[in-house]
């Protein structure tokens, strides 16, 4: 293949991570925002939308499309359960204490992957594409499947940005996130938005897992490499900033594509990483804007 | 902190534990005893994490990056350059104390998430580095330091790392000489200096003290006692490898520490020796010793917050150190 589109083809692989880069992040990214929490575990809940939309899928049989799709539904709701009861029964009794809540979300961490590993075991299985055409371009073919990744996460992106900013749930999260206690003082049942919070992030997390998990693999150690990347997104785009996150998204995932097409992957995420922590300490507020703190 | 200062019992109690781990030296079957030599080493790594957790109140997750420091520090300039075994060990020392300089400058201008996040992000960095250049590293298999590398010569006498008894004497050394030295620097000026900062950094500043240069120099000792364990670690048990720069290590020391007690000078010790035994005994019929791990991080956080020392101190031990 020529340069052209070998760039083209990285370029495209690019713009599928950043999709599904940008929905995991905005997941921590309103975890952070609204609850200050940094949730470790967030990488875990990614796994587990991937492990159950295989268990979903794989138990349904039948039409690949409907075990993808039920998976789709139904993974998301499991996972934002989980996530939900573990905030109700750690992270709310810790008052949100920052180190506090990171020592737990480690916890939960270890708890998610052990348990992982117990119930599904150490292979990495496969689930069907819904759908297997394939877009023919001038030099390869590319599949219809990976770019509806990209149009179905940027639907569901219009769609949190719609939630968060014109309804009425959005802007009780909103005002808990500028100020808890005026929020509770009117009213606002600043620990109910918390869980839900908690659990609306777990799900983007394993919406993102349901969509990936076709053209990767489910696997039980799968959730560190998301958990490192939606840190450095949403450290660059800003601590609880929604288009500074999918912006840094975009940027991230595109050129990690690109970079580790040409250069050794190890190589990519030790620049990326020494470049993100470099960025965290000269400057704290992140890329675009909007204040850290 | 405490009302009462009783140096004289703090010391006592301090020598009372080194000698009983001295005489289980001869008591201990064979087993233990090796298990006991790898818990004091590793119990080095834990207080030097808890000078700067538990005393300076700054959380790492990375210290992990100090630990392996110490142990490519070591193991590599014995199999790449054939220092000797003293030699080696200060050149890991010296590795960790350098990165921990390094790092310090770096992190400390943050604070709170941010500095827990950069610690990380860096431990990550230089595990990853490990990996990329597995030509001299070893890479993920690591790399295994042969026994006649780990003979050195005192005078007439030679001393052999691999006898079981010497190991165990040279791990109680390295154990005597941290705790010593972690006793002696929590008691001093500075030691309470950073507890101030740990409790209120800005009064701290106010009060005319330099904050900074505090912190940065705790974490340049705290770095160079977690490289000293990773070093003895590396010439002891004669193995090198990536896996001890991964996350695991850095969360294992956060982990005995809050156990064991934080900010207090024995918490190390008990919260390494009873999370090693648990499961040491649990992997004998269960492999899922990381589902222990997790559960006890929750309890800890949930139900006991300053660890067995830290609370025996607050309710009844006010002279614990």
């Amino acid at each position: 293949m020529a340069f052209g589109p070998h760039l083209l083809l990285a370029l495209l692989e690019g713009l599928v991570s950043a999709a599904v880069l940008s929905l995991t992040a905005l997941g921590l990214s309103l975890v952070f925002g609204v609850m200050r929490v940094v949730n470790v575990a967030h990488g875990e809940f990614f796994m587990l939308g991937a492990v159950l939309a295989w268990a979903v899928a794989n138990a349904l049989g039948g039409h690949p499309a409907a075990g993808f799709f039920a998976a789709l539904v139904v993974a998301p709701l499991i996972v934002g359960a989980i996530a939900w009861l573990s905030e109700r029964l750690v992270l709310s009794r810790l008052n949100y204490d920052p180190e506090s809540t990171i020592v737990a979300t480690i916890g939960l961490l270890y708890i998610i992957q052990q348990l992982a590993l117990t119930f599904y075991g150490p292979e990495a299985r496969p689930v069907t594409p819904p759908f297997t055409w394939r877009l023919s371009l001038p030099w390869f073919g590319y599949s219809a499947y990976k770019l509806s990744i990209v149009l179905f996460s940027a639907l569901l992106l219009v769609a949190t940005w719609l939630v968060l900013t014109r309804t009425k749930a959005g802007l009780i999260m909103r005002a808990t996130q500028y100020d808890s206690e005026t929020a509770q003082a009117f009213g606002i049942p600043v620990g109910r938005v918390y869980a839900g919070v908690f659990a609306l992030g777990a799900m983007l997390a394993a919406l993102a897992a349901v969509l990936i998990v076709p053209i990767s693999q489910a696997h039980y150690l799968m959730g560190h490499d998301p958990l490192l990347l939606s840190f450095i997104v949403v450290i660059i785009g800003g601590l609880g900033s929604l288009r500074g996150t999918v912006v840094a998204a975009v940027l991230i995932g595109v050129s990690d594509g690109v970079i580790s097409m040409f250069f050794s992957p190890t190589l990519a995420k030790m620049i990326a990483t020494l470049a993100v922590a470099l960025a965290l300490v000269f400057r704290p507020q992140g890329l675009f804007g909007a204040t850290a703190r | 902190m405490s009302g009462e200062h009783k140096p004289a019992k703090a010391y006592a109690l301090h020598l009372a534990v080194l000698a009983l781990l001295f005489a289980l030296n001869f008591l201990l079957p064979a087993y233990h005893h090796g298990l006991l030599a790898r818990i004091m080493v590793l119990a080095v790594f834990a207080m030097g994490y808890n000078l700067l957790f538990g005393y300076a109140g700054l959380l790492s997750l990375g210290h992990a990056m100090f630990f392996a420091a110490g142990m490519y520090g070591a193991g590599l300039s014995v199999l790449h350059f054939g220092f000797a075994v003293p030699l080696a060990f200060l050149a890991g020392i010296a590795c960790g104390a350098l990165l921990a300089l390094v790092v310090g400058l770096l992190a400390l201008r943050t604070s709170g998430v941010a500095f827990m996040i950069v610690t990380m992000m860096f431990a990550q960095v230089f595990a990853l580095s490990l990996i990329y250049f597995a030509g001299f590293t070893g890479g993920d298999q690591g790399l295994v330091i042969p026994q006649p590398a780990r003979l050195f010569g005192v005078g007439s006498a030679t001393i052999d790392l691999t006898d079981p008894a010497v190991r165990y004497m040279a791990a109680l050394a390295l154990f005597a000489v941290a705790l010593l030295v972690t006793l002696h620097l929590v008691r001093s000026r500075h030691g309470r200096v950073l507890v101030a900062i740990r409790e209120n950094e800005e009064r701290t500043r106010m009060l005319g003290y330099d904050t900074f240069a505090n912190k940065l120099a705790v974490t340049v000792v705290s770095g160079a006692i977690s490289a000293a364990a990773g070093a003895a670690f590396a010439l002891l048990f004669g193995y090198v490898g990536a896996n001890f720069a991964g996350v695991q290590y850095s969360i294992l020391p956060l982990l005995w520490v809050l156990l064991g007690g934080a900010a207090t000078t024995l918490g190390p010790l008990l919260g390494t020796l009873v999370i090693y035994v648990i499961t040491d005994t649990a992997s004998s019929f269960t492999s899922a010793w990381l589902l222990i791990v997790g559960i006890v991080l929750i309890l800890l956080v949930l139900f006991f917050p300053k660890g067995v020392l830290g609370t025996l101190r607050a309710r009844w031990l006010g002279w614990l150190p």
